[in-house]
């Protein structure tokens, strides 16, 4: 107990707000009805959370180690038998090692004989497009930063496509890319973007940089803006070049702002599904995981549901050896 | 804590598409009588591109005004639609009374038991329908969906360059020969997506090779006359009867280079008819004819398309949906599918009524191609041997697989898919 006691006192003490473990007894209790309150507030959240991640993550888990109903085989009558019981890693080890052990077969034209072509291309596009998207994301950025006449206009243009839904855009580019289409007409080639696989993987990431790009540009440009003129003034009075300027002082105070950008993009291009999809029902080696997750919906759940909880934990992996 | 907020931001991004596979198995009560109940219905049929939703529900509801019908359009896209109705049907939706089902999903949602056999006290009469209809809405010698509208393959031609159509894949090659320069000489629908299914099936079907056998799970895909029947279209692309653009074709691709004289042979739906004729961009407005499909040695075979109207098992007004499928299929509704939506009907006689033939010059010609027409593998395991057929014969046409690998492994998949785990 201190020695001020009474309600002005009291009064005092909460306006001035103690530091935890400077005062004993009363104030102790205090801290722990806060706390309480704390746990009262977040639990909303917390059980937004667990309705809408925990709970069907692990619905999820548990029905891909069951059996679907087409995996059941036809009885006598043409009907599939009920299916759902627990068979383990089955479905698991069907998209990870596709083979007669676990009643697989490995030609094309099966979903598991796609799964490592599927992971590559979805760590194809991630590299790929992240990579293109900072660079000229940093560009546009600087170019936004400066002062000039028609700025606005000129950052209006380049918001545009992140305004764009991304399944119009997947159209457009469908449209632009056919073998009589803007693009070939253009560069004089007739290139079938979408038939070869390199191409149609390309085209994906033509795609995906065009719409996003903008949106690195922006985040960097909210990086860009809050460091202080004064760092350059002085950099030019010591004789540092445009270059020298750019690498030892935008750049790395512009980093935590580009780290976010990366980040967000990372995750966003590994659970790719709409652009291939759309532009290429994901055929000729564009598929990336949610791809085939999708389509395998068409043919068993429950194997779909494995194929999801490997790109979750795969997704998971990526993010926490960041 | 702003680890924390980045791998919680991490768990929110890679749970949204667990979440997506997982909603299509939430399993909730429900689940209808066998009994004859009635009341309100709802019909499920994709995105109403003929505009005949309008007309049919107010017909029904004006006779009913207790058991009125409410039509819930899906999407334009098949495999969108087929994913909405398995989600509705695994958590076992009453809502879902009445679903259209596309000829080549009845055999999968049938050997589910997700649809109500057409037999005893929901017996429907059939007479005077087309076989073809018929055979795709039977799964196990049992009817379960009233055959609604059918659709069929025709050959379009330019009769301006050539006079007789060709009923053989070797005298439409050769007829190729009179093209003027800068003219391809056949087309259909090459992308890999259910279409390719579709002409690889036609192209198997008439040099007389089968893919899956009568019992929906046996391969007769690896046999001679399919392969030859491939050849057909493998040898397309090697020799240039078919042009390397094909294969980014889908229906519209390939009715646009037929429309703009790029082609002289096509082969695609009715529907193309009126484009070729009131588009006023049409080039070929009364420079073509139409025909049966060409095969190996005569008239081609032509596949099955169409949708037929089924009572899902879970429906809570059975008696109701009942009367709405012999609504369906009764006179009323048959000359809106016709007349309003231009579909192609499952009676004999609306085919060879003349003031039909007038509006729709095709019907004679479609009415040869439904008849012959075979409906694609009749088989429950229908999503992953089209998506076997698809990526394999793609691979063919491309010149990446041979023919003897492209069936192989169709076999393959088929044999695998029918086994059960």
């Amino acid at each position: 107990m201190t020695a001020t006691t009474g309600p002005a006192a009291e009064a005092a003490e909460k306006g001035s707000r103690p530091s935890r473990g400077s005062k004993r007894g009363g104030s102790r209790r205090a801290t722990r009805s806060d706390s309480r309150l704390a746990y009262y507030l977040v639990t909303p959240t917390i059980v937004l959370l667990v309705l809408v991640i925990a709970y069907p993550v692990i619905d999820a888990i548990i029905n891909s180690m069951k059996r679907d109903t087409t995996d059941t085989g036809l009885n006598a009558n043409g009907i599939f038998e009920k299916g759902g019981e627990f068979i383990g890693f089955k479905y698991y080890e069907q998209w990870l090692n596709c083979g007669p052990s676990n009643g697989c077969v490995n030609v094309t034209g099966t979903q598991q004989h796609d799964t490592y072509s599927a992971l590559f291309t979805t760590v194809f596009y991630t590299v790929v497009s992240v990579a293109l998207e900072v660079v000229l994301g940093i560009l546009m950025a600087l170019v936004m930063h400066r002062s000039f006449k028609g700025r606005g206009i000129v950052r209006a243009a380049i918001l545009v496509p992140w305004a764009i839904p991304t399944a119009v855009t997947a159209r457009m580019w469908e449209y632009m890319l056919k073998p009589e289409g803007v693009v070939n007409h253009i560069f004089g080639t007739h290139i079938l973007w979408t038939v070869d696989t390199w191409p149609a993987r390309f085209a994906v990431i033509i795609a995906d940089v065009w719409k996003t790009t903008p949106f690195i540009a922006l985040l960097l440009l909210a990086g860009l803006q809050v460091i202080p003129d004064e760092l350059y003034e002085s950099a030019k009075v010591d004789g540092a070049t445009a270059w020298q300027r750019f690498l030892h002082i935008t750049l790395p105070l512009v980093k935590p702002a580009l780290l976010v950008a990366v980040l967000f993009r990372v995750l966003d291009v590994l659970r790719i599904f709409d652009l291939p999809y759309i532009l290429t029902q994901g055929a000729n080696g564009t598929a990336s995981l949610s791809v085939l997750t999708v389509n395998q919906l068409r043919i068993n759940v429950n194997s779909a549901q494995a194929l999801s909880t490997l790109t979750f934990l795969f997704i998971f992996w990526s993010r926490s050896s960041w | 804590m702003q680890v924390r907020t980045k791998s919680l931001l991490a768990v929110v991004a890679s749970a949204a598409m667990v979440a997506t596979a997982t909603a299509a198995c939430s399993s909730s009560g429900g689940g209808g009588g066998s009994d004859m109940s009635t009341g309100p219905i709802t019909f499920v049929q994709g995105k109403d591109t003929s505009g005949i939703v309008g007309p049919l529900s107010a017909a029904w509801n004006k006779d009913h005004p207790d058991e009125k019908v409410t039509v819930v359009q899906q999407t334009d896209q098949a495999d969108q639609q087929h994913n909405d109705l398995v989600q509705h049907f695994q958590t076992k939706d009453s809502g879902y009374d009445v679903v259209l089902v596309d000829v080549i999903w009845t055999a999968e949602f049938a050997a589910k038991q997700w649809l109500q056999p057409l037999t005893g006290d929901f017996a429907i009469n059939t007479n005077g329908m087309l076989q073809g209809p018929i055979k795709a809405a039977t799964y196990n010698n049992t009817l379960y969906a009233a055959p609604e509208t059918s659709d069929g393959g025709l050959l379009y031609y330019r009769k301006d360059l050539v006079s007789t159509p060709p009923t053989t894949w070797k005298q439409m090659i050769s007829d190729c020969s009179k093209k003027p320069s800068g003219m391809d000489c056949y087309g259909g629908q090459f992308d890999q997506y259910e279409g390719l299914t579709v002409n690889a099936a036609e192209a198997i079907n008439s040099a007389g090779g089968e893919i899956v056998g009568a019992d929906g799970t046996t391969s007769k895909i690896d046999s001679p006359q399919a392969k030859e029947g491939l050849n057909f279209l493998v040898n397309g692309f090697k020799q240039g009867y078919i042009p390397k653009d094909a294969l980014t074709w889908q229906e519209e691709e390939s009715r646009e280079a037929f429309q703009s004289g790029k082609l002289m042979f096509l082969r695609n739906w009715p529907y193309v008819y009126n484009h070729l004729v009131n588009d006023p961009d049409s080039k070929v407005k009364d420079k073509f004819g139409i025909a049966p499909l060409p095969g190996l040695n005569g008239p081609g075979k032509s596949s099955l398309g169409g949708h037929s109207a089924a009572i899902s098992e879970f429906s809570d007004a059975k008696g109701t949906a009942l009367n709405f499928l012999k609504f369906i299929i009764g006179d009323t509704a048959r000359g809106i599918f016709l007349n309003v939506g231009s579909l192609a009907p499952v009676r004999a006689s609306l085919y060879s009524d003349p003031a039909n033939i007038k509006k729709f010059p095709y019907l004679p010609v479609l009415q040869k191609s439904i008849n012959t027409a075979i409906p694609r593998p009749v088989s429950p395991f229908y999503p992953a041997i089209t998506q076997g057929i698809e990526q394999n014969v793609y691979a063919a046409l491309k010149g990446s697989m041979s023919v003897d690998q492209c069936v192989q492994n169709i076999s393959k998949i088929i044999t695998n898919a029918s086994k059960g785990g």
